[in-house]
C-alpha cells in the first residue's frame, strides 16, 4: 500500500524532528497508552455479578409475569407474612442488610492491619448471614408443613421456591466462602496485602444483599 | 528463540502417557485452544452425519429409511450439537489460542479457570450424547432428546417427554453454558487488563474487538438460558408448573426466555465469522482494513441491537400487531451495522492486490453466502412474509446460509489461515482449493433449493412427504448436494492429517501478516513471547518490516 502526499510527509517530518536521534527501527510515537487501572480480579468479579444479575433478572421477570395468574389457591397473601417478629422475613432482611455494614467494617479493619477487629466484624457478618438462612428455613418450614405450599402446589409455589431458593443458595455459597476466609484468617493466612481478594468477596456479598432488596420488593410487597 | 523441551526418553520421544497427561492437565491457552477446536470439529463430524442421515431419508418421497421418532432425535441432536458443541467451542478455542498471542501476553488471566471451562464443556457434550444410551432411564433401550433444539414447552414437560432424554438435554447444555460464561469472563478480563504496552483499545486487532463484544454477549445472554433451564428442570423433577399450561403455567414464557437467549446466541455464533474475516481479508488484499473505527462501532451496535430482537422468532405465535411491528423494526435495524461491515470488507478489497489463497477463498465464500442469508433474513423480518413461510424449509435455508455458509466457511478460512501457526506446518493449497469448490457447490446445491421447497410449502421437521406436492426435485437436489459436502469435509480431514505428517514447514510468518501472533515461532513456545512486545499501531509487524513508513504515523 502506498501512502504519499504532502500531508503525510509533513506529519512524518514533524514526528521525526521530535525524535532525538533514536536508532531503534521502531521509533516510539509520542506516548504509550495508559493501561486500565482495574486488576484482573476486580473486572472478573464485576462480570460475574453482571451474569448473576442476568440470571436473577430472568427469575424475577418470571415471578412478575406470574403475579396474579394463579388458577388455584393458596395465593401469596394467604401464606406470606410480612412482619417484624423474630425469625420472620422483615427481621431476617434487617439481619442480612446489616451484615453488609459489618463486612465493610471488616475490610476496613484488615486494611488497617487490625486482625482482631477483622475477625470480629467478619465473624459478625457470618453470624448475621446465618441468621437470615435459619430464618428462611423457619419460613419455609411454616409454609411447607403448616400451609402445605410446595413447588407443585401452584404457579406461586413454583416461582416462590425457585426465586427465594436460588437466593438462599447464593447466601449459602457466600457463607461458605466467608467462613473459609475467617478460618484462614484465624490461622494467620490472611495478611493485609490480600486486602483486594477479601474486598472482592465483600463485593459478592453486597450483591447477594442488594439482590435481596429487589427480591423482597417483588415477592413480599408487589406480589402480596 | 529456544523452546523449553520436555525431558526425553532414551528413544528420543516423550512417552505416550506423559504426553496424554500433559494435555489433560494443561492450563496452557494454546493447548486448550487446540482441544476446544478439535472437540468442536469432532462434534461437527457427528452433527454432519446426523444431517446426512436426514437428507438420505428426505432424498425421495415416501421413504422409510429413518422412522419418525428417530428423525425427531436427529434434528434435535443436529441443531443442539451445531450450536452448543460446534459453534461455541470453536469460538472459545480460537479465542483461547489467538487472543493472548494477538494482544502480546503469555496466557489468559485465569488459566486454571480456563481449563475448568473446557472440561465442563466437554462433560456437557458427552452428557448430551450419553442420552443415546440412557435417555429412557437406565433400564432397557435409551434414546436421545426429540424436542427440537429450542425445546418448546409444553412438549418438554413430564407428560409429553417421558424418560430422561430431555433432562440430558437440559443438563448437558447447562454445564456447557456455565463453562462458557466462565471462559467468556476470563477472556474479557484478559482483553481488558493484559494487553501489551502500547496496545490501547483502539489499537487492538479487529478480531480482538469483535470477540470482546461477543464475550460480553455470552456473559449477558447465557445466564437467562440457565435460569429458564433450571425452571424446566424443576417442572420435570420437582413438579413445578412454570411451563405446564394445564396448571396455570405459560408455554409462551418459555419461548420468550429461550429466544431472549437464542437470538443473541445467533450473534454470538456469527461474530467470530466477522472476526476471522476482518483479519484475513486485509492480509490477503494487502491493505489495511477499511474504516476500523466504524467496524468497531458496528460491532458494538450489533451487540446491543441483538439483545432486543428476539420476538422475530415468535411472529407466528399471535402477539399483538404493535409488538410484532416493534420487533420487525428492531430486526431490520441489525441490517445497518451488518451492512456497514459488508461494505467495509468490500472496500478493503477494492484496489488491493488480492491473493487467492484458500483462506481468502473461504472468506469470499463467506461474504457471498452470508450476504444471501442476510437478504433472506430481511425477508423473514417482515411480518407478513414471515407468516407465509414460518417454520418452512425457507427458514431452514435462510439460517444455514448464515450459519453454514457464513460461520462454517469462515471457520475453514480461519483454520487454513492459522493452522500453520498452530502446528508449524502448511495445509495443502491444492486440497484446500478442491475442498473449497466442492463445499461451495455442495453447500449451495443443498441449501439453495430449500428456499424453493419452503416457498412451495414444505414444513421443516417432517420425516417424509408425498410425491404430488411438487417437492421431489428440490429435495433430491438438496440431498445430492450433501454428497459434495461429505467429499469436501473428507478432503479437509485428509488435508489436516497429511499436513501433520508431512506438511511443508510454515516458518514464523507464512502469509506476510501484520498482527503479533506471527512475530513468534510456529508453533509458539509455551511462554509465547521471550520479551513482551511493545506496539505502536494496529499493525505492529508492518512497523517492524517497514521502519521507514510505520503505521503509527497515520493512525
Amino acid at each position: 500500500m502506498t501512502r504519499t502526499g504532502s500531508t503525510s510527509e509533513d506529519i512524518a517530518v514533524t514526528t521525526m524532528s521530535t525524535q532525538s536521534g533514536s536508532s531503534t527501527p521502531l521509533m516510539p510515537p509520542p506516548a504509550l497508552s495508559q493501561k486500565l487501572k482495574w486488576s484482573n480480579g476486580k473486572i472478573a468479579v464485576v462480570l460475574l455479578i453482571a451474569s448473576e444479575i442476568a440470571f436473577f433478572g430472568t427469575l424475577i421477570a418470571t415471578y412478575i409475569f406470574y403475579i396474579g395468574r394463579d388458577i388455584n389457591p393458596p395465593y401469596p397473601q394467604d401464606v406470606l407474612e410480612v412482619s417484624v417478629a423474630p425469625l420472620k422475613v422483615v427481621f431476617n432482611s434487617i439481619f442480612l442488610l446489616a451484615s453488609s455494614i459489618w463486612i465493610v467494617l471488616a475490610v476496613k479493619a484488615l486494611a488497617a492491619g487490625k486482625k482482631a477487629a477483622f475477625l470480629f466484624w467478619w465473624g459478625l457478618t457470618i453470624l448475621f448471614g446465618l441468621e437470615f438462612l435459619v430464618g428462611t428455613g423457619f419460613e419455609w418450614y411454616g409454609m411447607i408443613v403448616e400451609d402445605g405450599v410446595w413447588m407443585g402446589t401452584n404457579v406461586f409455589g413454583s416461582c416462590f421456591y425457585t426465586l427465594v431458593g436460588f437466593h438462599a443458595f447464593h447466601v449459602t455459597m457466600g457463607l461458605i466462602i466467608l467462613t473459609l476466609i475467617w478460618v484462614l484468617a484465624v490461622l494467620g493466612k490472611v495478611p493485609p496485602r490480600q486486602i483486594e481478594k477479601v474486598d472482592l468477596i465483600s463485593w459478592y456479598w453486597h450483591f447477594v444483599d442488594g439482590i435481596w432488596i429487589v427480591v423482597f420488593t417483588v415477592v413480599y410487597i408487589i406480589g402480596n | 528463540m529456544t523452546v523449553v523441551q520436555q525431558p526425553l526418553s532414551p528413544a528420543g520421544r516423550v512417552p505416550a502417557l506423559s504426553r496424554l497427561h500433559e494435555w489433560v492437565a494443561t492450563t496452557d491457552h494454546k493447548k486448550l485452544g487446540v482441544m476446544y477446536v478439535t472437540a468442536g470439529l469432532l462434534f461437527f463430524m457427528i452433527a454432519g452425519l446426523e444431517a446426512s442421515l436426514m437428507r438420505w431419508q428426505l432424498a425421495l418421497p415416501n421413504q422409510s429409511i429413518i422412522m419418525p421418532d428417530d428423525f425427531n432425535r436427529l434434528f434435535t441432536m443436529h441443531g443442539t450439537t451445531m450450536v452448543f458443541f460446534v459453534g461455541m467451542p470453536i469460538l472459545f478455542g480460537s479465542a483461547n489460542f489467538l487472543i493472548p498471542l494477538m494482544i502480546g501476553t503469555r496466557d489468559l488471566a485465569f488459566p486454571r479457570l480456563n481449563a475448568f471451562g473446557f472440561w465442563l464443556f466437554l462433560l456437557g457434550g458427552l452428557l448430551l450424547y450419553f442420552s443415546y444410551f440412557a435417555g429412557q432411564g437406565l433400564q432397557g433401550m435409551g434414546s436421545a432428546p426429540d424436542v427440537g433444539w429450542f425445546a418448546y414447552a409444553p412438549l418438554t414437560e413430564r407428560t409429553f417427554s417421558r424418560g430422561h432424554s430431555t433432562d440430558y438435554w437440559i443438563l448437558g447444555i447447562l454445564l456447557t453454558g456455565i463453562g462458557s460464561a466462565m471462559t467468556a469472563i476470563n477472556l474479557v478480563v484478559t482483553i481488558l487488563a493484559m494487553r501489551c504496552p502500547g496496545m490501547s483499545l483502539m489499537k487492538m486487532p479487529l478480531l480482538v474487538w469483535i470477540l470482546l463484544v461477543d464475550f460480553i454477549l455470552v456473559v449477558v445472554a447465557l445466564p437467562p438460558l440457565a435460569a429458564a433451564q433450571c425452571m424446566l428442570l424443576f417442572d420435570r423433577s420437582l413438579g413445578a408448573h412454570f411451563f405446564d399450561t394445564q396448571a396455570g403455567g405459560s408455554a409462551l414464557l418459555w419461548q420468550n426466555l429461550f429466544w431472549f437467549f437464542g437470538h443473541p446466541e445467533v450473534y454470538i455464533l456469527i461474530l467470530p465469522a466477522f472476526a476471522f474475516s476482518s483479519e484475513i481479508i486485509p492480509v490477503f488484499s494487502r491493505k489495511v482494513i477499511f474504516g476500523y473505527p466504524l467496524m468497531v462501532a458496528a460491532t458494538v451496535a450489533i451487540g446491543i441491537i441483538s439483545l432486543g430482537v428476539w420476538v422475530h422468532h415468535m411472529f407466528a405465535v399471535g402477539l399483538s400487531p404493535l409488538v410484532n411491528a416493534i420487533f420487525m423494526g428492531s430486526t431490520m435495524l441489525v441490517g445497518v451495522p451488518t451492512g456497514i461491515k459488508m461494505f467495509n470488507w468490500a472496500a478493503t478489497m477494492i484496489g488491493g492486490k488480492i491473493r487467492f489463497h484458500t483462506p481468502m477463498l473461504f472468506c469470499l465464500g463467506f461474504l457471498c453466502q452470508f450476504l444471501l442469508g442476510g437478504l433472506t433474513g430481511i425477508f423473514l423480518a417482515t411480518v407478513p412474509f414471515d407468516w407465509a413461510v414460518s417454520d418452512s424449509y425457507f427458514v431452514v435455508g435462510h439460517f444455514h446460509y448464515v450459519l453454514f455458509g457464513g460461520l462454517v466457511f469462515s471457520i475453514f478460512a480461519a483454520i487454513y489461515y492459522w493452522f500453520p501457526k498452530v502446528s508449524g506446518r502448511m495445509l495443502s493449497e491444492t486440497l484446500g482449493k478442491w475442498q473449497f469448490w466442492l463445499l461451495m457447490i455442495g453447500f449451495n446445491l443443498t441449501f439453495g433449493p430449500m428456499h424453493v421447497s419452503g416457498m412451495l410449502g414444505m414444513p421443516r421437521r417432517i420425516y417424509t412427504y408425498h410425491t404430488e406436492r411438487g417437492w421431489d426435485l428440490w429435495n433430491l437436489l438438496s440431498s445430492i448436494g450433501v454428497l459434495f459436502q461429505i467429499a469436501a469435509v473428507s478432503l479437509f480431514a485428509i488435508n489436516i492429517i497429511r499436513s501433520l505428517m508431512k506438511g511443508a514447514k510454515a516458518g514464523d510468518d507464512p502469509w506476510d501478516a501484520w498482527t503479533l501472533e506471527w512475530s513468534t515461532t510456529s508453533p509458539p513456545p509455551p511462554y509465547n513471547f521471550k520479551d513482551i512486545p511493545v506496539v505502536h499501531s494496529r499493525r505492529p509487524l508492518w512497523d517492524l518490516k517497514h521502519p521507514d513508513d510505520p503505521d503509527w504515523k497515520y493512525e
